[in-house]
């Protein structure tokens, strides 16, 4: 919401400390982002005709233009926009002029022809966004004059306000300037000279079919008026709050609704058929054409504006038609004030994607009472320009009381106040507070009732009144103490664990990704995966809709973008959620953990999983017969505990790496975290360290290719017994000496008792009980 | 006797000087003092010497004798140790910046690192940590917060919308404020509760706004909370993040979830002021949803972005580039 520092002046008197006032309106929970001043005008910027223009044959995107600036001298210009006819007048920056953008005007030449000046568009010179063509200047305009004079132009200071929801009053000056009034003590200057309606009768009657979505509509006849151009300050004003200046009853109609938050509108009284108003829901189907030159087909949830023959003449609450507009000729006006049920408004906005000032206005809640205000302060301003206006008796004021919401009383207890924000305010402080801005207080019992102001429905609560006298009060002297908590901080084990194990990551060289949790469609395919997946139904980029149920489709692409920026053999790893459909109440979301190890094999992976199996206190059954989706198939083993299944180790088959563009392997090592760590880990527990010797010794068996080593271990740990405290496989070897299909899988032992030094009777007899035992896996010792 | 005794003294001084390494000092030693060397054999003669004074005089000077040569050994030999030594230690110079390279540690992304430190400041300060779904229903996400359907603002969120269960009731959380009301409804107050988490709003990304981000939410309910306790613990909490020379400040706001509602801003020590996030009073209706009965309990909820903390710790210009998962870009934190 832009808000005219002069505008705000004429309503409360609150200086010209411009700083001051915006920081005033900031701490009063409007926001101020930005004060500009606009309507600054170019020095060296005049007024001149257009002579005649003239296209040049080798010039194909400018044209000259000559023009005439108040002393009869033929100046020659090259010109970019081609829309000005002789005759009109257009602003001339003439050469020297430095325009609001930096740029200086030279009589630079064009085929070697030069340019005495240029024309200047509206958004050359600050005035708005129209970039279209050359600014045309009113007819008449004086020729040689700054175009300021011209225009009428002058600097206004603005400040842009960011209005929130709670705030529909904002939305018009005298809103803003009733807060600040309150904050700095100071008078709203007075209302509007009231109304002097006089005979002869004239009306413009009003039926009201939708009661509920139109529950106030009133309609006031004027004659007497003639349509011109509006004083300047109001125009400049307009301007500087982003309304375009049109003629003056229209300019006074938007003044009106920026000033106090009412729309209205003012109709030609002589094209409305029947003369009155018919407010009605739309047929299924029904179009009307719009101010903006849009026809739209409405359904019968939208609100319609008809004349009383029933023709459509407004959507109500968001724009007129174009068949009543004020023209040139109008003479008599009727003037509609109303008030719209807000929710059926926003709905039709929101299918109709059409917003004006005034429906923003309507759906936030306009005030139903400050109709009348608003309809004195149209006629005061009016009768600056048509001096000689009348006022008809017969004013209609068609009501749905029924629908009209009343005034709210809320009980407002002190001792509430105080326990919320911490004070200890009395009934009289708190009605010292907010009674200057509208909310009538009256002391009973204890405590108060409080009438809300029509002008701010948002209120209806007695915590929206505990905000409004925090935010008179001041939120910054409330003061400021620490809340004693009785409770000890700190993360949760499971969060600790997560902490420990990011750690042991990273310890291991690996680093952290973070992917889009968004997949595009084929992703999941591509990646050698389960194509079922929970989908966005209005995705921001078309097709990035999937929502991931794996997180190695980000994974590998990230292995893919680093691979061709020549960064290969990359080691990430991700913490996330994935979300796997479910037909539960949402998708079977977990957190998980992926890593992927660029250029490494399947074993590789498997030593990081044997690291955390260390580090973290965990442990799965490493199930190579039961090969994840989208894994190598005879590189790769499903981890299972109990019944669960908690992860995948191995390798990304060769199709999913092809099909990302991966040269090479990829080693992957996916954990489901939501179980792993939430399992309390076993706590490792002493076991007293030997004082006698240890006995070391190598084992290096031919084992058939068939047997895995974990069973040959197994196999071992069994035989050995008690006595083993060491045991490690240092070298697998396949080659001449090994039978084809075995390979030799060499074991370095250490044995040690806890009460006595082992004799070699005693190492030799372990040693032929763990030959023994792995002999019956088919495996015979080297 | 006396003077070949002090003769082979001195020859023996002599030959120890010759002596080059350790080894042949020692090997010396042993054939000077040792049981055949020349003071082992003076020693037999003693006994074959005329009187008493004779033999007194005798062995007296054979005693200093075979000190002078064991010191003399002793001195030697040590010399000769440090000399070696010295050779050895020279001859393993080594140059320490020629190292091999190889791969070093991982490194955290720095969301990561940014939500880690914000864990740990708010733990110090006597809070719990919680966490929720992200896809999360419409009831958590907009109606338990005081956002029924058709609430204007709503609008102020743009949704993702999920395809699962009825049309319109499932989302992408679009703030973390849904785990507020699964903390009161699982966890009976006192509660003092951050929630950090990632978030999702339907928007064009931008160097400065992303689609998916993510958020730290604080959830205080006990009995007697006020807004000057809300005010207290972030005045605490900018102070211990950004530093002693560091305040705060809040100003009237408006969320539907909160009441009084606020933003906060944070002033730098050069005066600047920086918003920093939104915070407020827990509306009486958003504790009627998480099951509290807002006359017993009062509380406040705060929350602001993780991503912007990493971004300006580390001047980073763009905030898109911290998710390209670019290793140079991750490596350099």
């Amino acid at each position: 919401m832009k808000i005219v520092h002069s505008w705000l002046t004429d309503l409360v008197p609150v200086g010209d400390d411009v700083e001051a006032i915006a920081d005033a309106i900031t701490h009063l929970g409007l926001a101020v982002e930005d004060v500009k001043h606009v309507g600054s005008t170019v020095p060296g910027v005049i007024t001149a005709r257009v002579l005649k223009t003239e296209r040049h044959p080798d010039a194909a995107k400018v044209h000259r233009v000559f023009v005439d600036s108040g002393d009869g001298v033929e100046r020659h210009v090259w010109c970019g926009a081609f829309n000005m006819q002789p005759g009109d007048i257009i602003p001339l920056a003439t050469p020297g002029t430095v325009m609001p953008d930096g740029r200086a005007i030279e009589p630079k030449p064009i085929l070697s022809i030069p340019s005495e000046g240029m024309l200047c568009s509206a958004r050359e010179l600050g005035l708005g966004d129209d970039h279209s063509g050359i600014l045309i200047l009113p007819e008449g305009t004086p020729l040689g004059v700054p175009y300021g004079d011209a225009l009428g132009l002058g600097e206004e200071i603005v400040y842009d306000l960011d209005v929130l929801r709670n705030r529909p009053d904002a939305y018009g000056h005298l809103g803003v300037a009733r807060d600040l009034a309150a904050h700095l003590g100071l008078s709203l200057c007075g209302a509007p000279t009231a109304l002097a309606p006089v005979s002869p009768a004239m009306s413009a009657p009003v039926e009201i079919v939708a009661g509920d979505r139109c529950p106030r509509f009133t309609t006031i006849v004027i004659s007497n008026v003639s349509v011109t151009s509006s004083p300047d300050w109001m125009a400049r004003r307009l301007a500087a709050a982003g309304m375009r200046s049109i003629n003056n009853i229209v300019d006074v109609s938007n003044y009106v609704m920026l000033e106090t938050n009412q729309p209205n509108h003012a109709y030609d009284y002589h094209t409305l058929g029947g003369g009155g108003f018919r407010i009605r829901l739309a047929t299924e189907g029904e179009t009307i054409v719009t101010l903006d030159d849009v026809e739209r087909t409405l359904t019968s949830a939208d609100l319609l504006i008809c004349d009383a023959t029933d023709r459509p003449i407004g959507l109500a609450a968001i724009m007129g038609g174009q068949n009543t507009e004020i023209s040139s000729s109008t003479s008599v006006i009727a003037l509609e004030t109303a008030w719209f049920e807000p929710m059926g408004i926003l709905r039709s906005v929101a299918r109709m994607g059409l917003r004006s000032e005034a429906s923003a206005r309507f759906e936030r809640g306009a005030d139903p009472y400050g109709i009348d205000a608003s309809i004195a302060r149209f006629v005061e301003l009016l009768r600056l320009t048509c001096p000689d206006l009348v006022v008809h008796d017969g004013m209609v004021d068609a009501r749905s009381d029924a629908h009209l919401p009343g005034t709210t009383h809320i009980t407002v207890r002190p001792h509430r106040v105080s326990q919320l924000l911490g004070t200890n305010f009395t009934a009289e402080q708190i009605s010292a507070l907010i009674e200057p801005i509208g909310f009538a207080c009256q002391a009973q019992g204890d405590h108060l009732e409080v009438s809300v102001p029509s002008w701010r429905p948002d209120c209806t609560l007695e915590i929206d009144i505990v905000e409004e006298i925090a935010r008179h009060f001041g939120y910054g002297k409330l003061g400021k103490t620490v809340p004693k908590s009785t409770q000890p901080g700190g993360l949760s084990p499971l969060q600790q664990r997560r902490r420990h194990l990011r750690e042991v990551l990273l310890g291991l060289g690996i680093s952290e990704a973070m992917p889009h949790p968004f997949l595009a469609a084929g992703d999941l395919e591509r990646a050698g995966l389960a194509p079922e997946a929970v989908r966005l139904l209005n995705p921001l980029v078309v097709g990035d809709d999937v929502l991931r149920t794996s997180l190695r489709p980000g994974l590998l692409k990230a292995v893919e973008f680093n691979e061709s920026h020549r960064r290969s053999g990359v080691a990430l790893f991700e913490i996330g959620h994935v979300y796997p459909p479910s037909s539960d109440v949402l998708p079977a979301e977990y957190e998980a953990l992926a890593i992927v190890l660029a250029g490494s094999d399947a074993t590789a992976a498997m030593t990081i999983w044997r690291e955390l199996v260390t580090a973290m206190g965990w442990g799965a059954r490493v199930d190579q017969s039961n090969v994840p989706v989208g894994l190598h198939p005879t590189r790769s083993a499903t981890l299972s505990a109990g019944k669960d299944v908690v992860g995948a180790v191995g390798e990304v088959h060769p199709d999913a790496l092809d099909a990302y563009g991966i040269d090479e392997r990829v080693a992957v090592l996916e954990l489901n975290l939501s179980i792993l760590l939430a399992a309390e880990p076993k706590i490792a527990q002493w076991k007293p360290t030997s004082r006698f010797p240890s006995s070391d010794f190598d084992l290096a068996f031919s084992v058939p290719d068939s047997v895995s080593a974990e069973k040959v271990e197994k196999a071992i740990r069994q035989g050995a017994g008690n006595g083993l405290v060491d045991l490690s496989l240092f070298d697998v070897y396949r080659g001449k000496g090994t039978a084809d299909g075995t390979r030799s899988l060499a074991y370095r032992l250490r044995l040690q008792a806890a009460d006595r030094t082992l004799t070699d009777a005693d190492v030799a007899q372990v040693r032929d009980k763990i030959i023994a035992g792995v002999a019956k896996l088919g495996a015979s010792l080297r | 006797m006396i003077d070949d005794v002090r003769a082979a003294a001195d020859a023996a001084v002599e030959r120890l000087a010759a002596v080059a390494t350790l080894a042949e000092a020692r090997a010396l030693e042993t054939e000077l003092l040792g049981k055949r060397g020349p003071f082992a054999e003076f020693k037999t003669r003693l006994g074959a010497l005329a009187t008493v004074e004779e033999k007194k005089a005798a062995g007296q000077a054979l005693n200093e004798a075979t000190q002078a040569v064991q010191s003399a050994v002793q001195a030697r030999a040590q010399e000769l140790q440090r000399a070696e030594r010295a050779v050895q230690l020279e001859a393993e110079r080594i140059d320490l910046t020629e190292v091999l390279s190889k791969p070093g540690r991982g490194h955290a992304h720095i969301v990561t690192q940014a939500w880690q430190r914000l864990e740990d400041v708010f733990v110090g300060l006597g809070f719990q940590v919680a966490e929720g779904p992200e896809v999360e229903t419409d009831w958590y996400n907009f109606e338990a917060l005081n956002m029924p359907p058709d609430h204007p603002a709503r609008s102020m969120h743009d949704t993702f919308y999920v395809d699962h269960g009825n049309p319109g009731s499932t989302v992408l959380r679009t703030h973390t404020s849904p785990v507020q009301i699964r903390v009161m409804q699982h966890i009976a107050p006192p509660i003092y509760m951050i929630m950090p988490g990632k978030v999702f709003r339907n928007e064009t990304t931008d160097a400065t706004h992303l689609a998916v981000f993510h958020q730290i939410e604080g959830l205080v309910i006990d009995r007697g909370i006020t807004l000057a306790h809300l005010a207290g613990t972030i005045e605490a909490f900018t102070k211990a993040f950004f530093g002693d020379g560091f305040s705060s400040r809040l100003r009237p706001s408006y969320f539907p979830f909160t009441e009084p509602s606020a933003e906060f801003d944070i002033r730098t020590p050069k005066g600047d002021w920086l918003e920093l996030g939104g915070c407020g009073m827990v509306h009486p209706n958003v504790l009627r949803a998480g099951g509290l009965d807002p006359e017993e309990w009062s509380g406040f909820a705060f929350g602001f972005g993780i991503d912007r903390m990493a971004k300006e710790r580390h001047a980073v210009g763009d905030v898109r580039e911290m998710y390209t998962n670019d290793i140079r870009f991750i490596e350099q934190f």
